[in-house]
């Protein structure tokens, strides 16, 4: 099958996050890396082609120069191609532009089968951007996918929400999102590493999407952040050890607080 | 009045918790249309007009409901430019991001998701809070386009009653072939567990690597304080705690009055999904452990030990 995984290249989600003076993410500060929920869509893809006729998988990202470094990850596990979208004008994009953005570059790629990502970014969190591209593609979507066989043109999609568990079976092509508890992504070994040197990555500007930089960017954007306050940590509370009263000492805390 | 359009989350008539809430949000903003999609009508009317739903729209569609979400944009997207609403309320859940995407691209209106609070903004629009970088920052935000759709999250506006007339009506969308492309072919519904669901919930207690896969005493203690039961990561991964009682980066997020974190360490993925809890309170055997950063109250010791004992504690105050 010929698969695009998109994925994102954030600020590490364990390191001390912040924004810029106009409330975009600070992408200088924090190091950045592919991210995390990606790797599942990146090893989704690759278990996919592995189970059934082969194919093609490409890595697909826009974002900074760095955001290279995302894409060669990819490229380690497995995948066989890469496209970067890389062009100033995209700085400070929302959900709708980034949709925009990685729908052009689908289209440039030619017939696809597949679309996959994964369940969020760890910065925006937003977990629109599937839903958003399937819609400008045209395409069904499934997100949260925590189980993906494809079988006959048809992708079956297993979701749980805190109610129910449903299968959804939608006709390829499709843009499926999925969750961590889909696989176990694979580390890229010293083999895979090596041969990702050789693999063609592509980088676009705006101009090969044919968008026009007047509709992404901060000014395009279709939201806007308007305060940005850091919470105070919160103060410590007090911790006892237990000498044998701890659980008596955690109810009369309770109580104080009125839970109980 | 401009109308705000609010989508009712609901399992066949049983309105959910957090419709309650949209529909007092919706309040603030201009006057309440609930949009109700499926089966089950009779039994939701009397929650909806409870809770301030001037009007509901009904759609009667079997195919709207079998076909996952892209029915319900094209409804949604269908209201939307019949009556231009103020605002557009749907659940943070998946489908409800899902359907805000979508809808988001159809009407060319700005999407904001995971909003703890919303208010009307200057000048008419729509001002929202959220917690983000895993509640190390709260930022807040309007849409500048279109119809603002806002995804708000549970257990952050409390719902008020304010009952209203809810007067129906049913409107028929036709369908895209598109819009059927995703069915969904079967659904198997959790058995109650008897206690409140997690993103709803007043209190959660929860358990991590420290209960060893038994989750015994955290649901007793859960059970004697009428709490949900959450797990962290760990927990799940091991296979001792369902995915969908996950509290955490790629679980669910809560907001509750009370969290209980039971050998737990405190790993950033965790945080981001319970740290903006209103009391926190953790229970590990290492001293070290990051979640003691953030309690209101905590005890270093075994779970094993703490919790029977807490347990018995809360049983006897209770009477």
């Amino acid at each position: 099958m010929n698969i695009v995984v998109c994925v994102k290249y954030v600020p590490d989600a364990q390191s001390d996050r912040t924004f810029e003076p106009d409330h975009t993410t600070d992408r200088e500060a924090v190091d950045g890396l592919l991210s995390e929920l990606d790797e599942y869509a990146v090893e989704a893809a690759l278990a996919l082609n592995e189970a059934g006729d082969g194919g093609e998988v490409t890595v697909l990202t826009m974002g900074p120069e760095d955001a290279a470094a995302a894409v060669k990850k990819a490229l380690q596990m497995g995948a066989d191609k890469g496209v970067h979208v890389l062009d100033d004008a995209i700085a400070g994009s929302d959900a709708v532009a980034s949709s925009l953005v990685l729908a052009e570059a689908i289209k440039k790629l030619g017939p696809v089968d597949l679309v996959l990502t994964g369940l969020a970014s760890t910065d925006g969190s937003m977990s629109v951007v599937p839903a958003m591209l399937a819609e400008r593609l045209g395409l069904p979507q499934v997100t949260f996918a925590s189980e993906l066989t494809v079988e006959g043109g048809t992708a079956r999609i297993r979701r749980d929400s805190d109610v129910a568990s449903e299968t959804v079976e939608a006709a390829l092509p499709a843009v499926v999102s999925v969750t961590d508890q889909i696989n176990e992504p694979r580390y890229p070994s010293f083999k895979g590493i090596m041969a990702a040197k050789k693999k063609p990555v592509e980088t676009w500007g705006l101009a090969d999407l044919g968008v026009d930089p007047s509709q992404v960017g901060l000014d395009a954007a279709w939201t806007t952040v308007e305060t940005v306050e850091q919470r105070p940590p919160r103060s410590k509370g007090e911790v006892v050890t237990d000498e044998g009263e701890g659980g008596k000492a955690l109810a009369e805390f309770l109580a104080s607080r009125k839970f109980v | 009045m401009a109308e705000v359009l609010v989508l009712v989350d609901h399992v066949d008539g049983q309105v959910r918790k957090t419709t309650a809430e949209l529909l007092t949000a919706a309040a603030r903003l201009g006057e309440p249309s609930a949009v109700f999609i499926g089966t089950g009508f009779d039994a939701a009317k009397e929650t909806l007009a409870r809770y301030g739903a001037a009007k509901v729209y009904r759609v009667d569609d079997p195919a709207v409901s079998e076909h996952l979400v892209a029915p319900t944009a094209e409804v949604l997207a269908h209201l939307v430019e019949r009556t231009s609403p103020a605002a557009v309320l749907l659940p943070s859940s998946p489908e409800g991001k899902e359907a805000a995407g979508r809808l988001a691209i159809k009407t060319e209106s700005g999407l904001i998701t995971e909003a703890v609070d919303v208010q009307p903004g200057d000048g008419g629009g729509v001002r929202t809070e959220q917690s983000v970088f895993a509640g190390n920052y709260t930022v807040t935000s309007s849409v500048t386009k279109g119809s603002p759709i806002v995804t708000v999250k549970p257990n952050s506006i409390p719902a008020q009653e304010a009952p209203a007339d809810a007067v129906e009506e049913t409107i028929t969308v036709p369908l895209s072939e598109q819009a059927r492309a995703a069915k969904i072919v079967e659904r198997k519904e959790k058995a109650a567990s008897g206690r409140p669901q997690l993103t709803e919930a007043a209190i959660v207690v929860s358990g991590g690597r420290g209960t060893a896969g038994d989750f015994g005493p955290v649901e007793q203690f859960a059970d004697s304080l009428g709490a949900a039961v959450g797990a962290s990561r760990a927990a799940v991964d091991a296979g001792w705690y369902p995915h969908a009682s996950q509290v955490g980066q790629t679980g669910v997020s809560v907001s509750p009055q009370l969290y209980v974190a039971a050998g737990i360490s405190g790993a950033i993925q965790h945080r981001a999904g319970m740290q903006t809890s209103k009391t926190i309170v953790a229970i590990n055997k290492d001293p070290e452990a990051p979640i003691f950063e953030l309690v209101d109250f905590g005890v270093v010791g075994d779970l094993f030990t703490v919790l029977p004992q807490a347990t018995e504690e809360v049983k006897t105050r209770k009477g």
